[in-house]
């Protein structure tokens, strides 16, 4: 009975209660935007939370604002599901959102800014110095289309993260050369520096404005928002909420002048609307190209440390046999994404692996535990008197497992080999989370801009299909091709 | 005639229970040699010992002058001459399933005696037309009916040219054609000088073929 009360709670929650007003953000994005209150962590502050707070108050009906927590990247897509009605989080006016969606009026204006380290500051002072170099940005966003657009005019090479703060221990660490974000977000990682480590460059690339997204339905609330918005840039108490968090400047104040004067919305910026699948298809294809080289030579990896790894379990001393299970048991019992940060980000004192040998190194390393298995399980599996024939001919040890157990083994390790094969190609798209764009996370951007995952998701469902059938169907004819020499 | 095999007093235990208790016998060159008795005996248990796969607890092998004594297989580093020295087909034939005929015959002539691969392919497609399979050399194992896979693993073991050949139960898998035939065959191997130790249930065959038939009893 609790537990059908307890459904039924989570079931409701689901939808807008009418003394409820629900809007999402991420809070992984942090201050000043929306992070977890340090003094009660299940509560969020930050500007974009007092702005809904004041958002729910000017709807009036003694609405309650609530905070859904929704990934970044997702909360258009959020807000058509019904998952909150007004999405709120750093959230920038692009034309491709308007097309899509009900935006509100911008709130905040922000600036695009470079940042560099220190000994580069003298001889860079724009996009167009930085050709050859690794600019990075934060995927999906103003930024990132901007770099994507510079990569073809200057030749830069932008680089994708998935947060906002790798970007700068990167530039910090040498891995890139640049990082273009949001003037809030370089100002606060140099706060957290200590003001030191890269500067930011006073001009800005681009400027960008902040909204607040609902539904495409819900155009009559965000009419109301937008009132609601303008009462609060002229009573002031916009202004207040900005001050408080230290991000109101002259630009902020000009914006407020605009909009209340003109009743106009300043011109989006970012990508036009109207993108056809056909446009992204080249980067996609690029995509799938590095998703490919990723796995195959993850793969080539693992293959080699996991024969060396059975070869261990199987023919090693003592010491060697331990060694070589403590690694597969750790390997296999730690999740690959923080073996890829380990790799990547722990390391780095160490030694700065580029992004993708760090993602060829983790995905290789990690699968190599399965594969020593596969080959383990395999090798044991060759009958006992194939061996024993192989001694009576005068073989050694190490040749009858290069030319009796091992090519024999082979032929029981070859369907769960392609199994992991299929399985490495699409777990490539972890790799993601350090800065290397394959298929899924350029997939995930293409969604992003067009507003739907129908298309890209369809898309990039049929390049991995294309890449794991042959594989499959290859597999499956070399089974059928030994199995029918089998004794 | 000079003995090329000495077994005296070979005994093996398995989980303090006798598996072979003091067996002893010779085998001299140019004869054949049936091993007989019940299922359980110990047959394939002292073939697999004189071949030094299976270690004995007491007694002593000889072949050809290298001697085995009772304790762990001693490493295959050290076998070396009696790997020389002796060829064993096993029951079943333990054919190499992933290599054709031909490259089970030629694999120890290439790796083992490091002949070329025509070197070696010209004495396996000898050995092979010899035995009455040359037609069958590049058959799969799997596609080798159990006559042919049984003269392809004689073929195998003969081809380092071993003085001394083992075979476990060679009747098995076949008909009294074939058996007639494999009794013609194993007498031209005695005639070239070579010593056989045969294993069989077969008592019509041993009588037939065999010089002398040692009877191991329960």
């Amino acid at each position: 009975m609790r537990f059908a009360g307890l459904l039924l709670c989570l079931l409701i929650q689901g939808h807008e209660s009418p003394r409820l007003f629900l809007w999402g953000g991420d809070a992984e994005g942090g201050a000043p935007f929306v992070e977890a209150d340090p003094a009660n962590p299940s509560q969020v502050r930050g500007f974009d939370v007092e702005v809904a707070e004041r958002i729910a108050r000017g709807l009036g009906g003694n609405r309650t604002p609530r905070f859904v927590q929704v990934q970044w990247s997702n909360i258009d897509q959020s807000v058509e599901r019904g998952d909150f009605v007004l999405g709120l989080s750093g959230v920038e006016d692009t034309p491709a959102r308007r097309a899509r969606h009900a935006v509100t009026l911008p709130y905040f204006e922000f600036r695009e800014v470079l940042a560099v380290r220190p000994e580069d500051a003298p001889r860079i002072h724009g996009l167009a110095d930085l050709r050859g170099r690794r600019v990075a940005t934060l995927g999906s966003t103003i930024a990132y289309d901007l770099l994507l657009a510079a990569r073809d005019s200057t030749g830069i090479i932008p680089i994708s993260f998935d947060d906002d703060v790798h970007p700068y221990a990167d530039l910090v660490a040498g891995r890139v050369d640049a990082v273009l974000l949001d003037h809030i977000i370089a100002q606060r990682a140099l706060r957290r520096r200590g003001g030191s480590g890269f500067v930011i460059l006073g001009t800005p690339v681009a400027v960008g404005h902040y909204v607040g997204v609902l539904a495409r339905a819900d155009s009559t609330l965000r009419d109301s928002v937008d009132a609601v918005l303008r009462e609060a840039m002229r009573d002031g108490t916009l202004e207040q909420v900005f001050r408080r968090w230290s991000v109101w400047d002259d630009s902020q104040g000009a914006l407020f002048e605009h909009v209340l004067r003109t009743n106009t919305v300043p011109r989006a910026a970012g990508p036009a609307t109207g993108t056809t699948a056909l446009a992204y298809l080249p980067s996609l294809a690029r995509a799938a190209v590095v998703t490919l080289l990723v796995s195959m030579l993850s793969m080539a990896l693992a293959v080699i440390v996991g024969l060396t790894l059975a070869s261990g379990r199987l023919y090693g001393a003592r010491w060697l046999r331990l060694l070589t299970t403590a690694y597969i048991e750790v390997i296999r019992g730690t999740p690959l994404l923080l073996q890829l940060f380990v790799i990547y980000y722990g390391l780095a004192d160490v030694v700065r692996l580029p992004a993708f040998l760090a993602a060829v190194l983790a995905l290789g390393l990690n699968y190599a535990a399965y594969e020593a298995e596969i080959y383990r399980g395999a090798l044991e599996a060759v009958p006992r008197v194939q061996l024993e024939a192989g001694r009576t001919l005068g073989f050694s040890e190490m040749q009858i497992l290069r030319l009796v157990r091992g090519p024999q083994a082979l032929r029981y390790a070859l369907a769960p080999m392609t199994n992991d094969f299929v399985a490495l190609l699409k777990d490539s798209a972890l790799v993601s989370v350090i800065t290397v764009v394959e298929l899924t996370k350029e997939t995930a951007i293409y969604a992003t801009n067009v507003g739907s995952w129908v298309v890209p998701g369809a898309l990039c469902a049929i390049v991995y299909l294309a890449m794991s059938l042959p594989l499959a169907r290859l597999a499956r004819r070399l089974e059928r091709r030994w199995g029918g020499r089998a004794a | 005639m000079s003995a090329l095999l000495k077994i005296g007093g070979l005994s093996v235990r398995y989980d303090s229970r006798d598996v072979l208790r003091a067996l002893s016998l010779e085998v001299a060159r140019g004869e054949i040699v049936a091993l007989m008795g019940p299922s359980g005996v110990g047959k394939t248990t002292a073939l697999r010992a004189v071949a030094a796969l299976q270690p004995f607890d007491a007694g002593r092998i000889v072949v050809d002058g290298f001697a085995l004594e009772p304790g762990p297989v001693p490493p295959e580093s050290g076998l070396t001459p009696l790997r020389r020295r002796v060829g064993l087909v096993f029951q079943g034939h333990a054919l190499f399933a992933h290599l054709t005929a031909l490259d089970n015959v030629t694999l120890a002539l290439r790796h083992v005696l490091g002949q070329t691969r025509d070197a070696a392919e010209a004495l396996a497609t000898k050995l092979l037309a010899a035995l009455d399979v040359g037609a069958r050399a590049h058959a799969w194992p799997s596609q080798l009916s159990g006559g042919e896979a049984q003269r392809v693993a004689i073929a195998r073991a003969l081809a380092p040219d071993p003085h001394l050949l083992l075979m476990d139960e060679p009747t098995a898998a076949l008909d009294p054609t074939r058996r007639s035939a494999l009794g013609a065959t194993l007498r031209g191997l005695c005639d070239q000088g070579r010593g056989l130790l045969v294993a069989t249930h077969d008592a019509e065959f041993a009588r037939a073929h065999a010089d002398r038939v040692v009877l191991l009893t329960a």
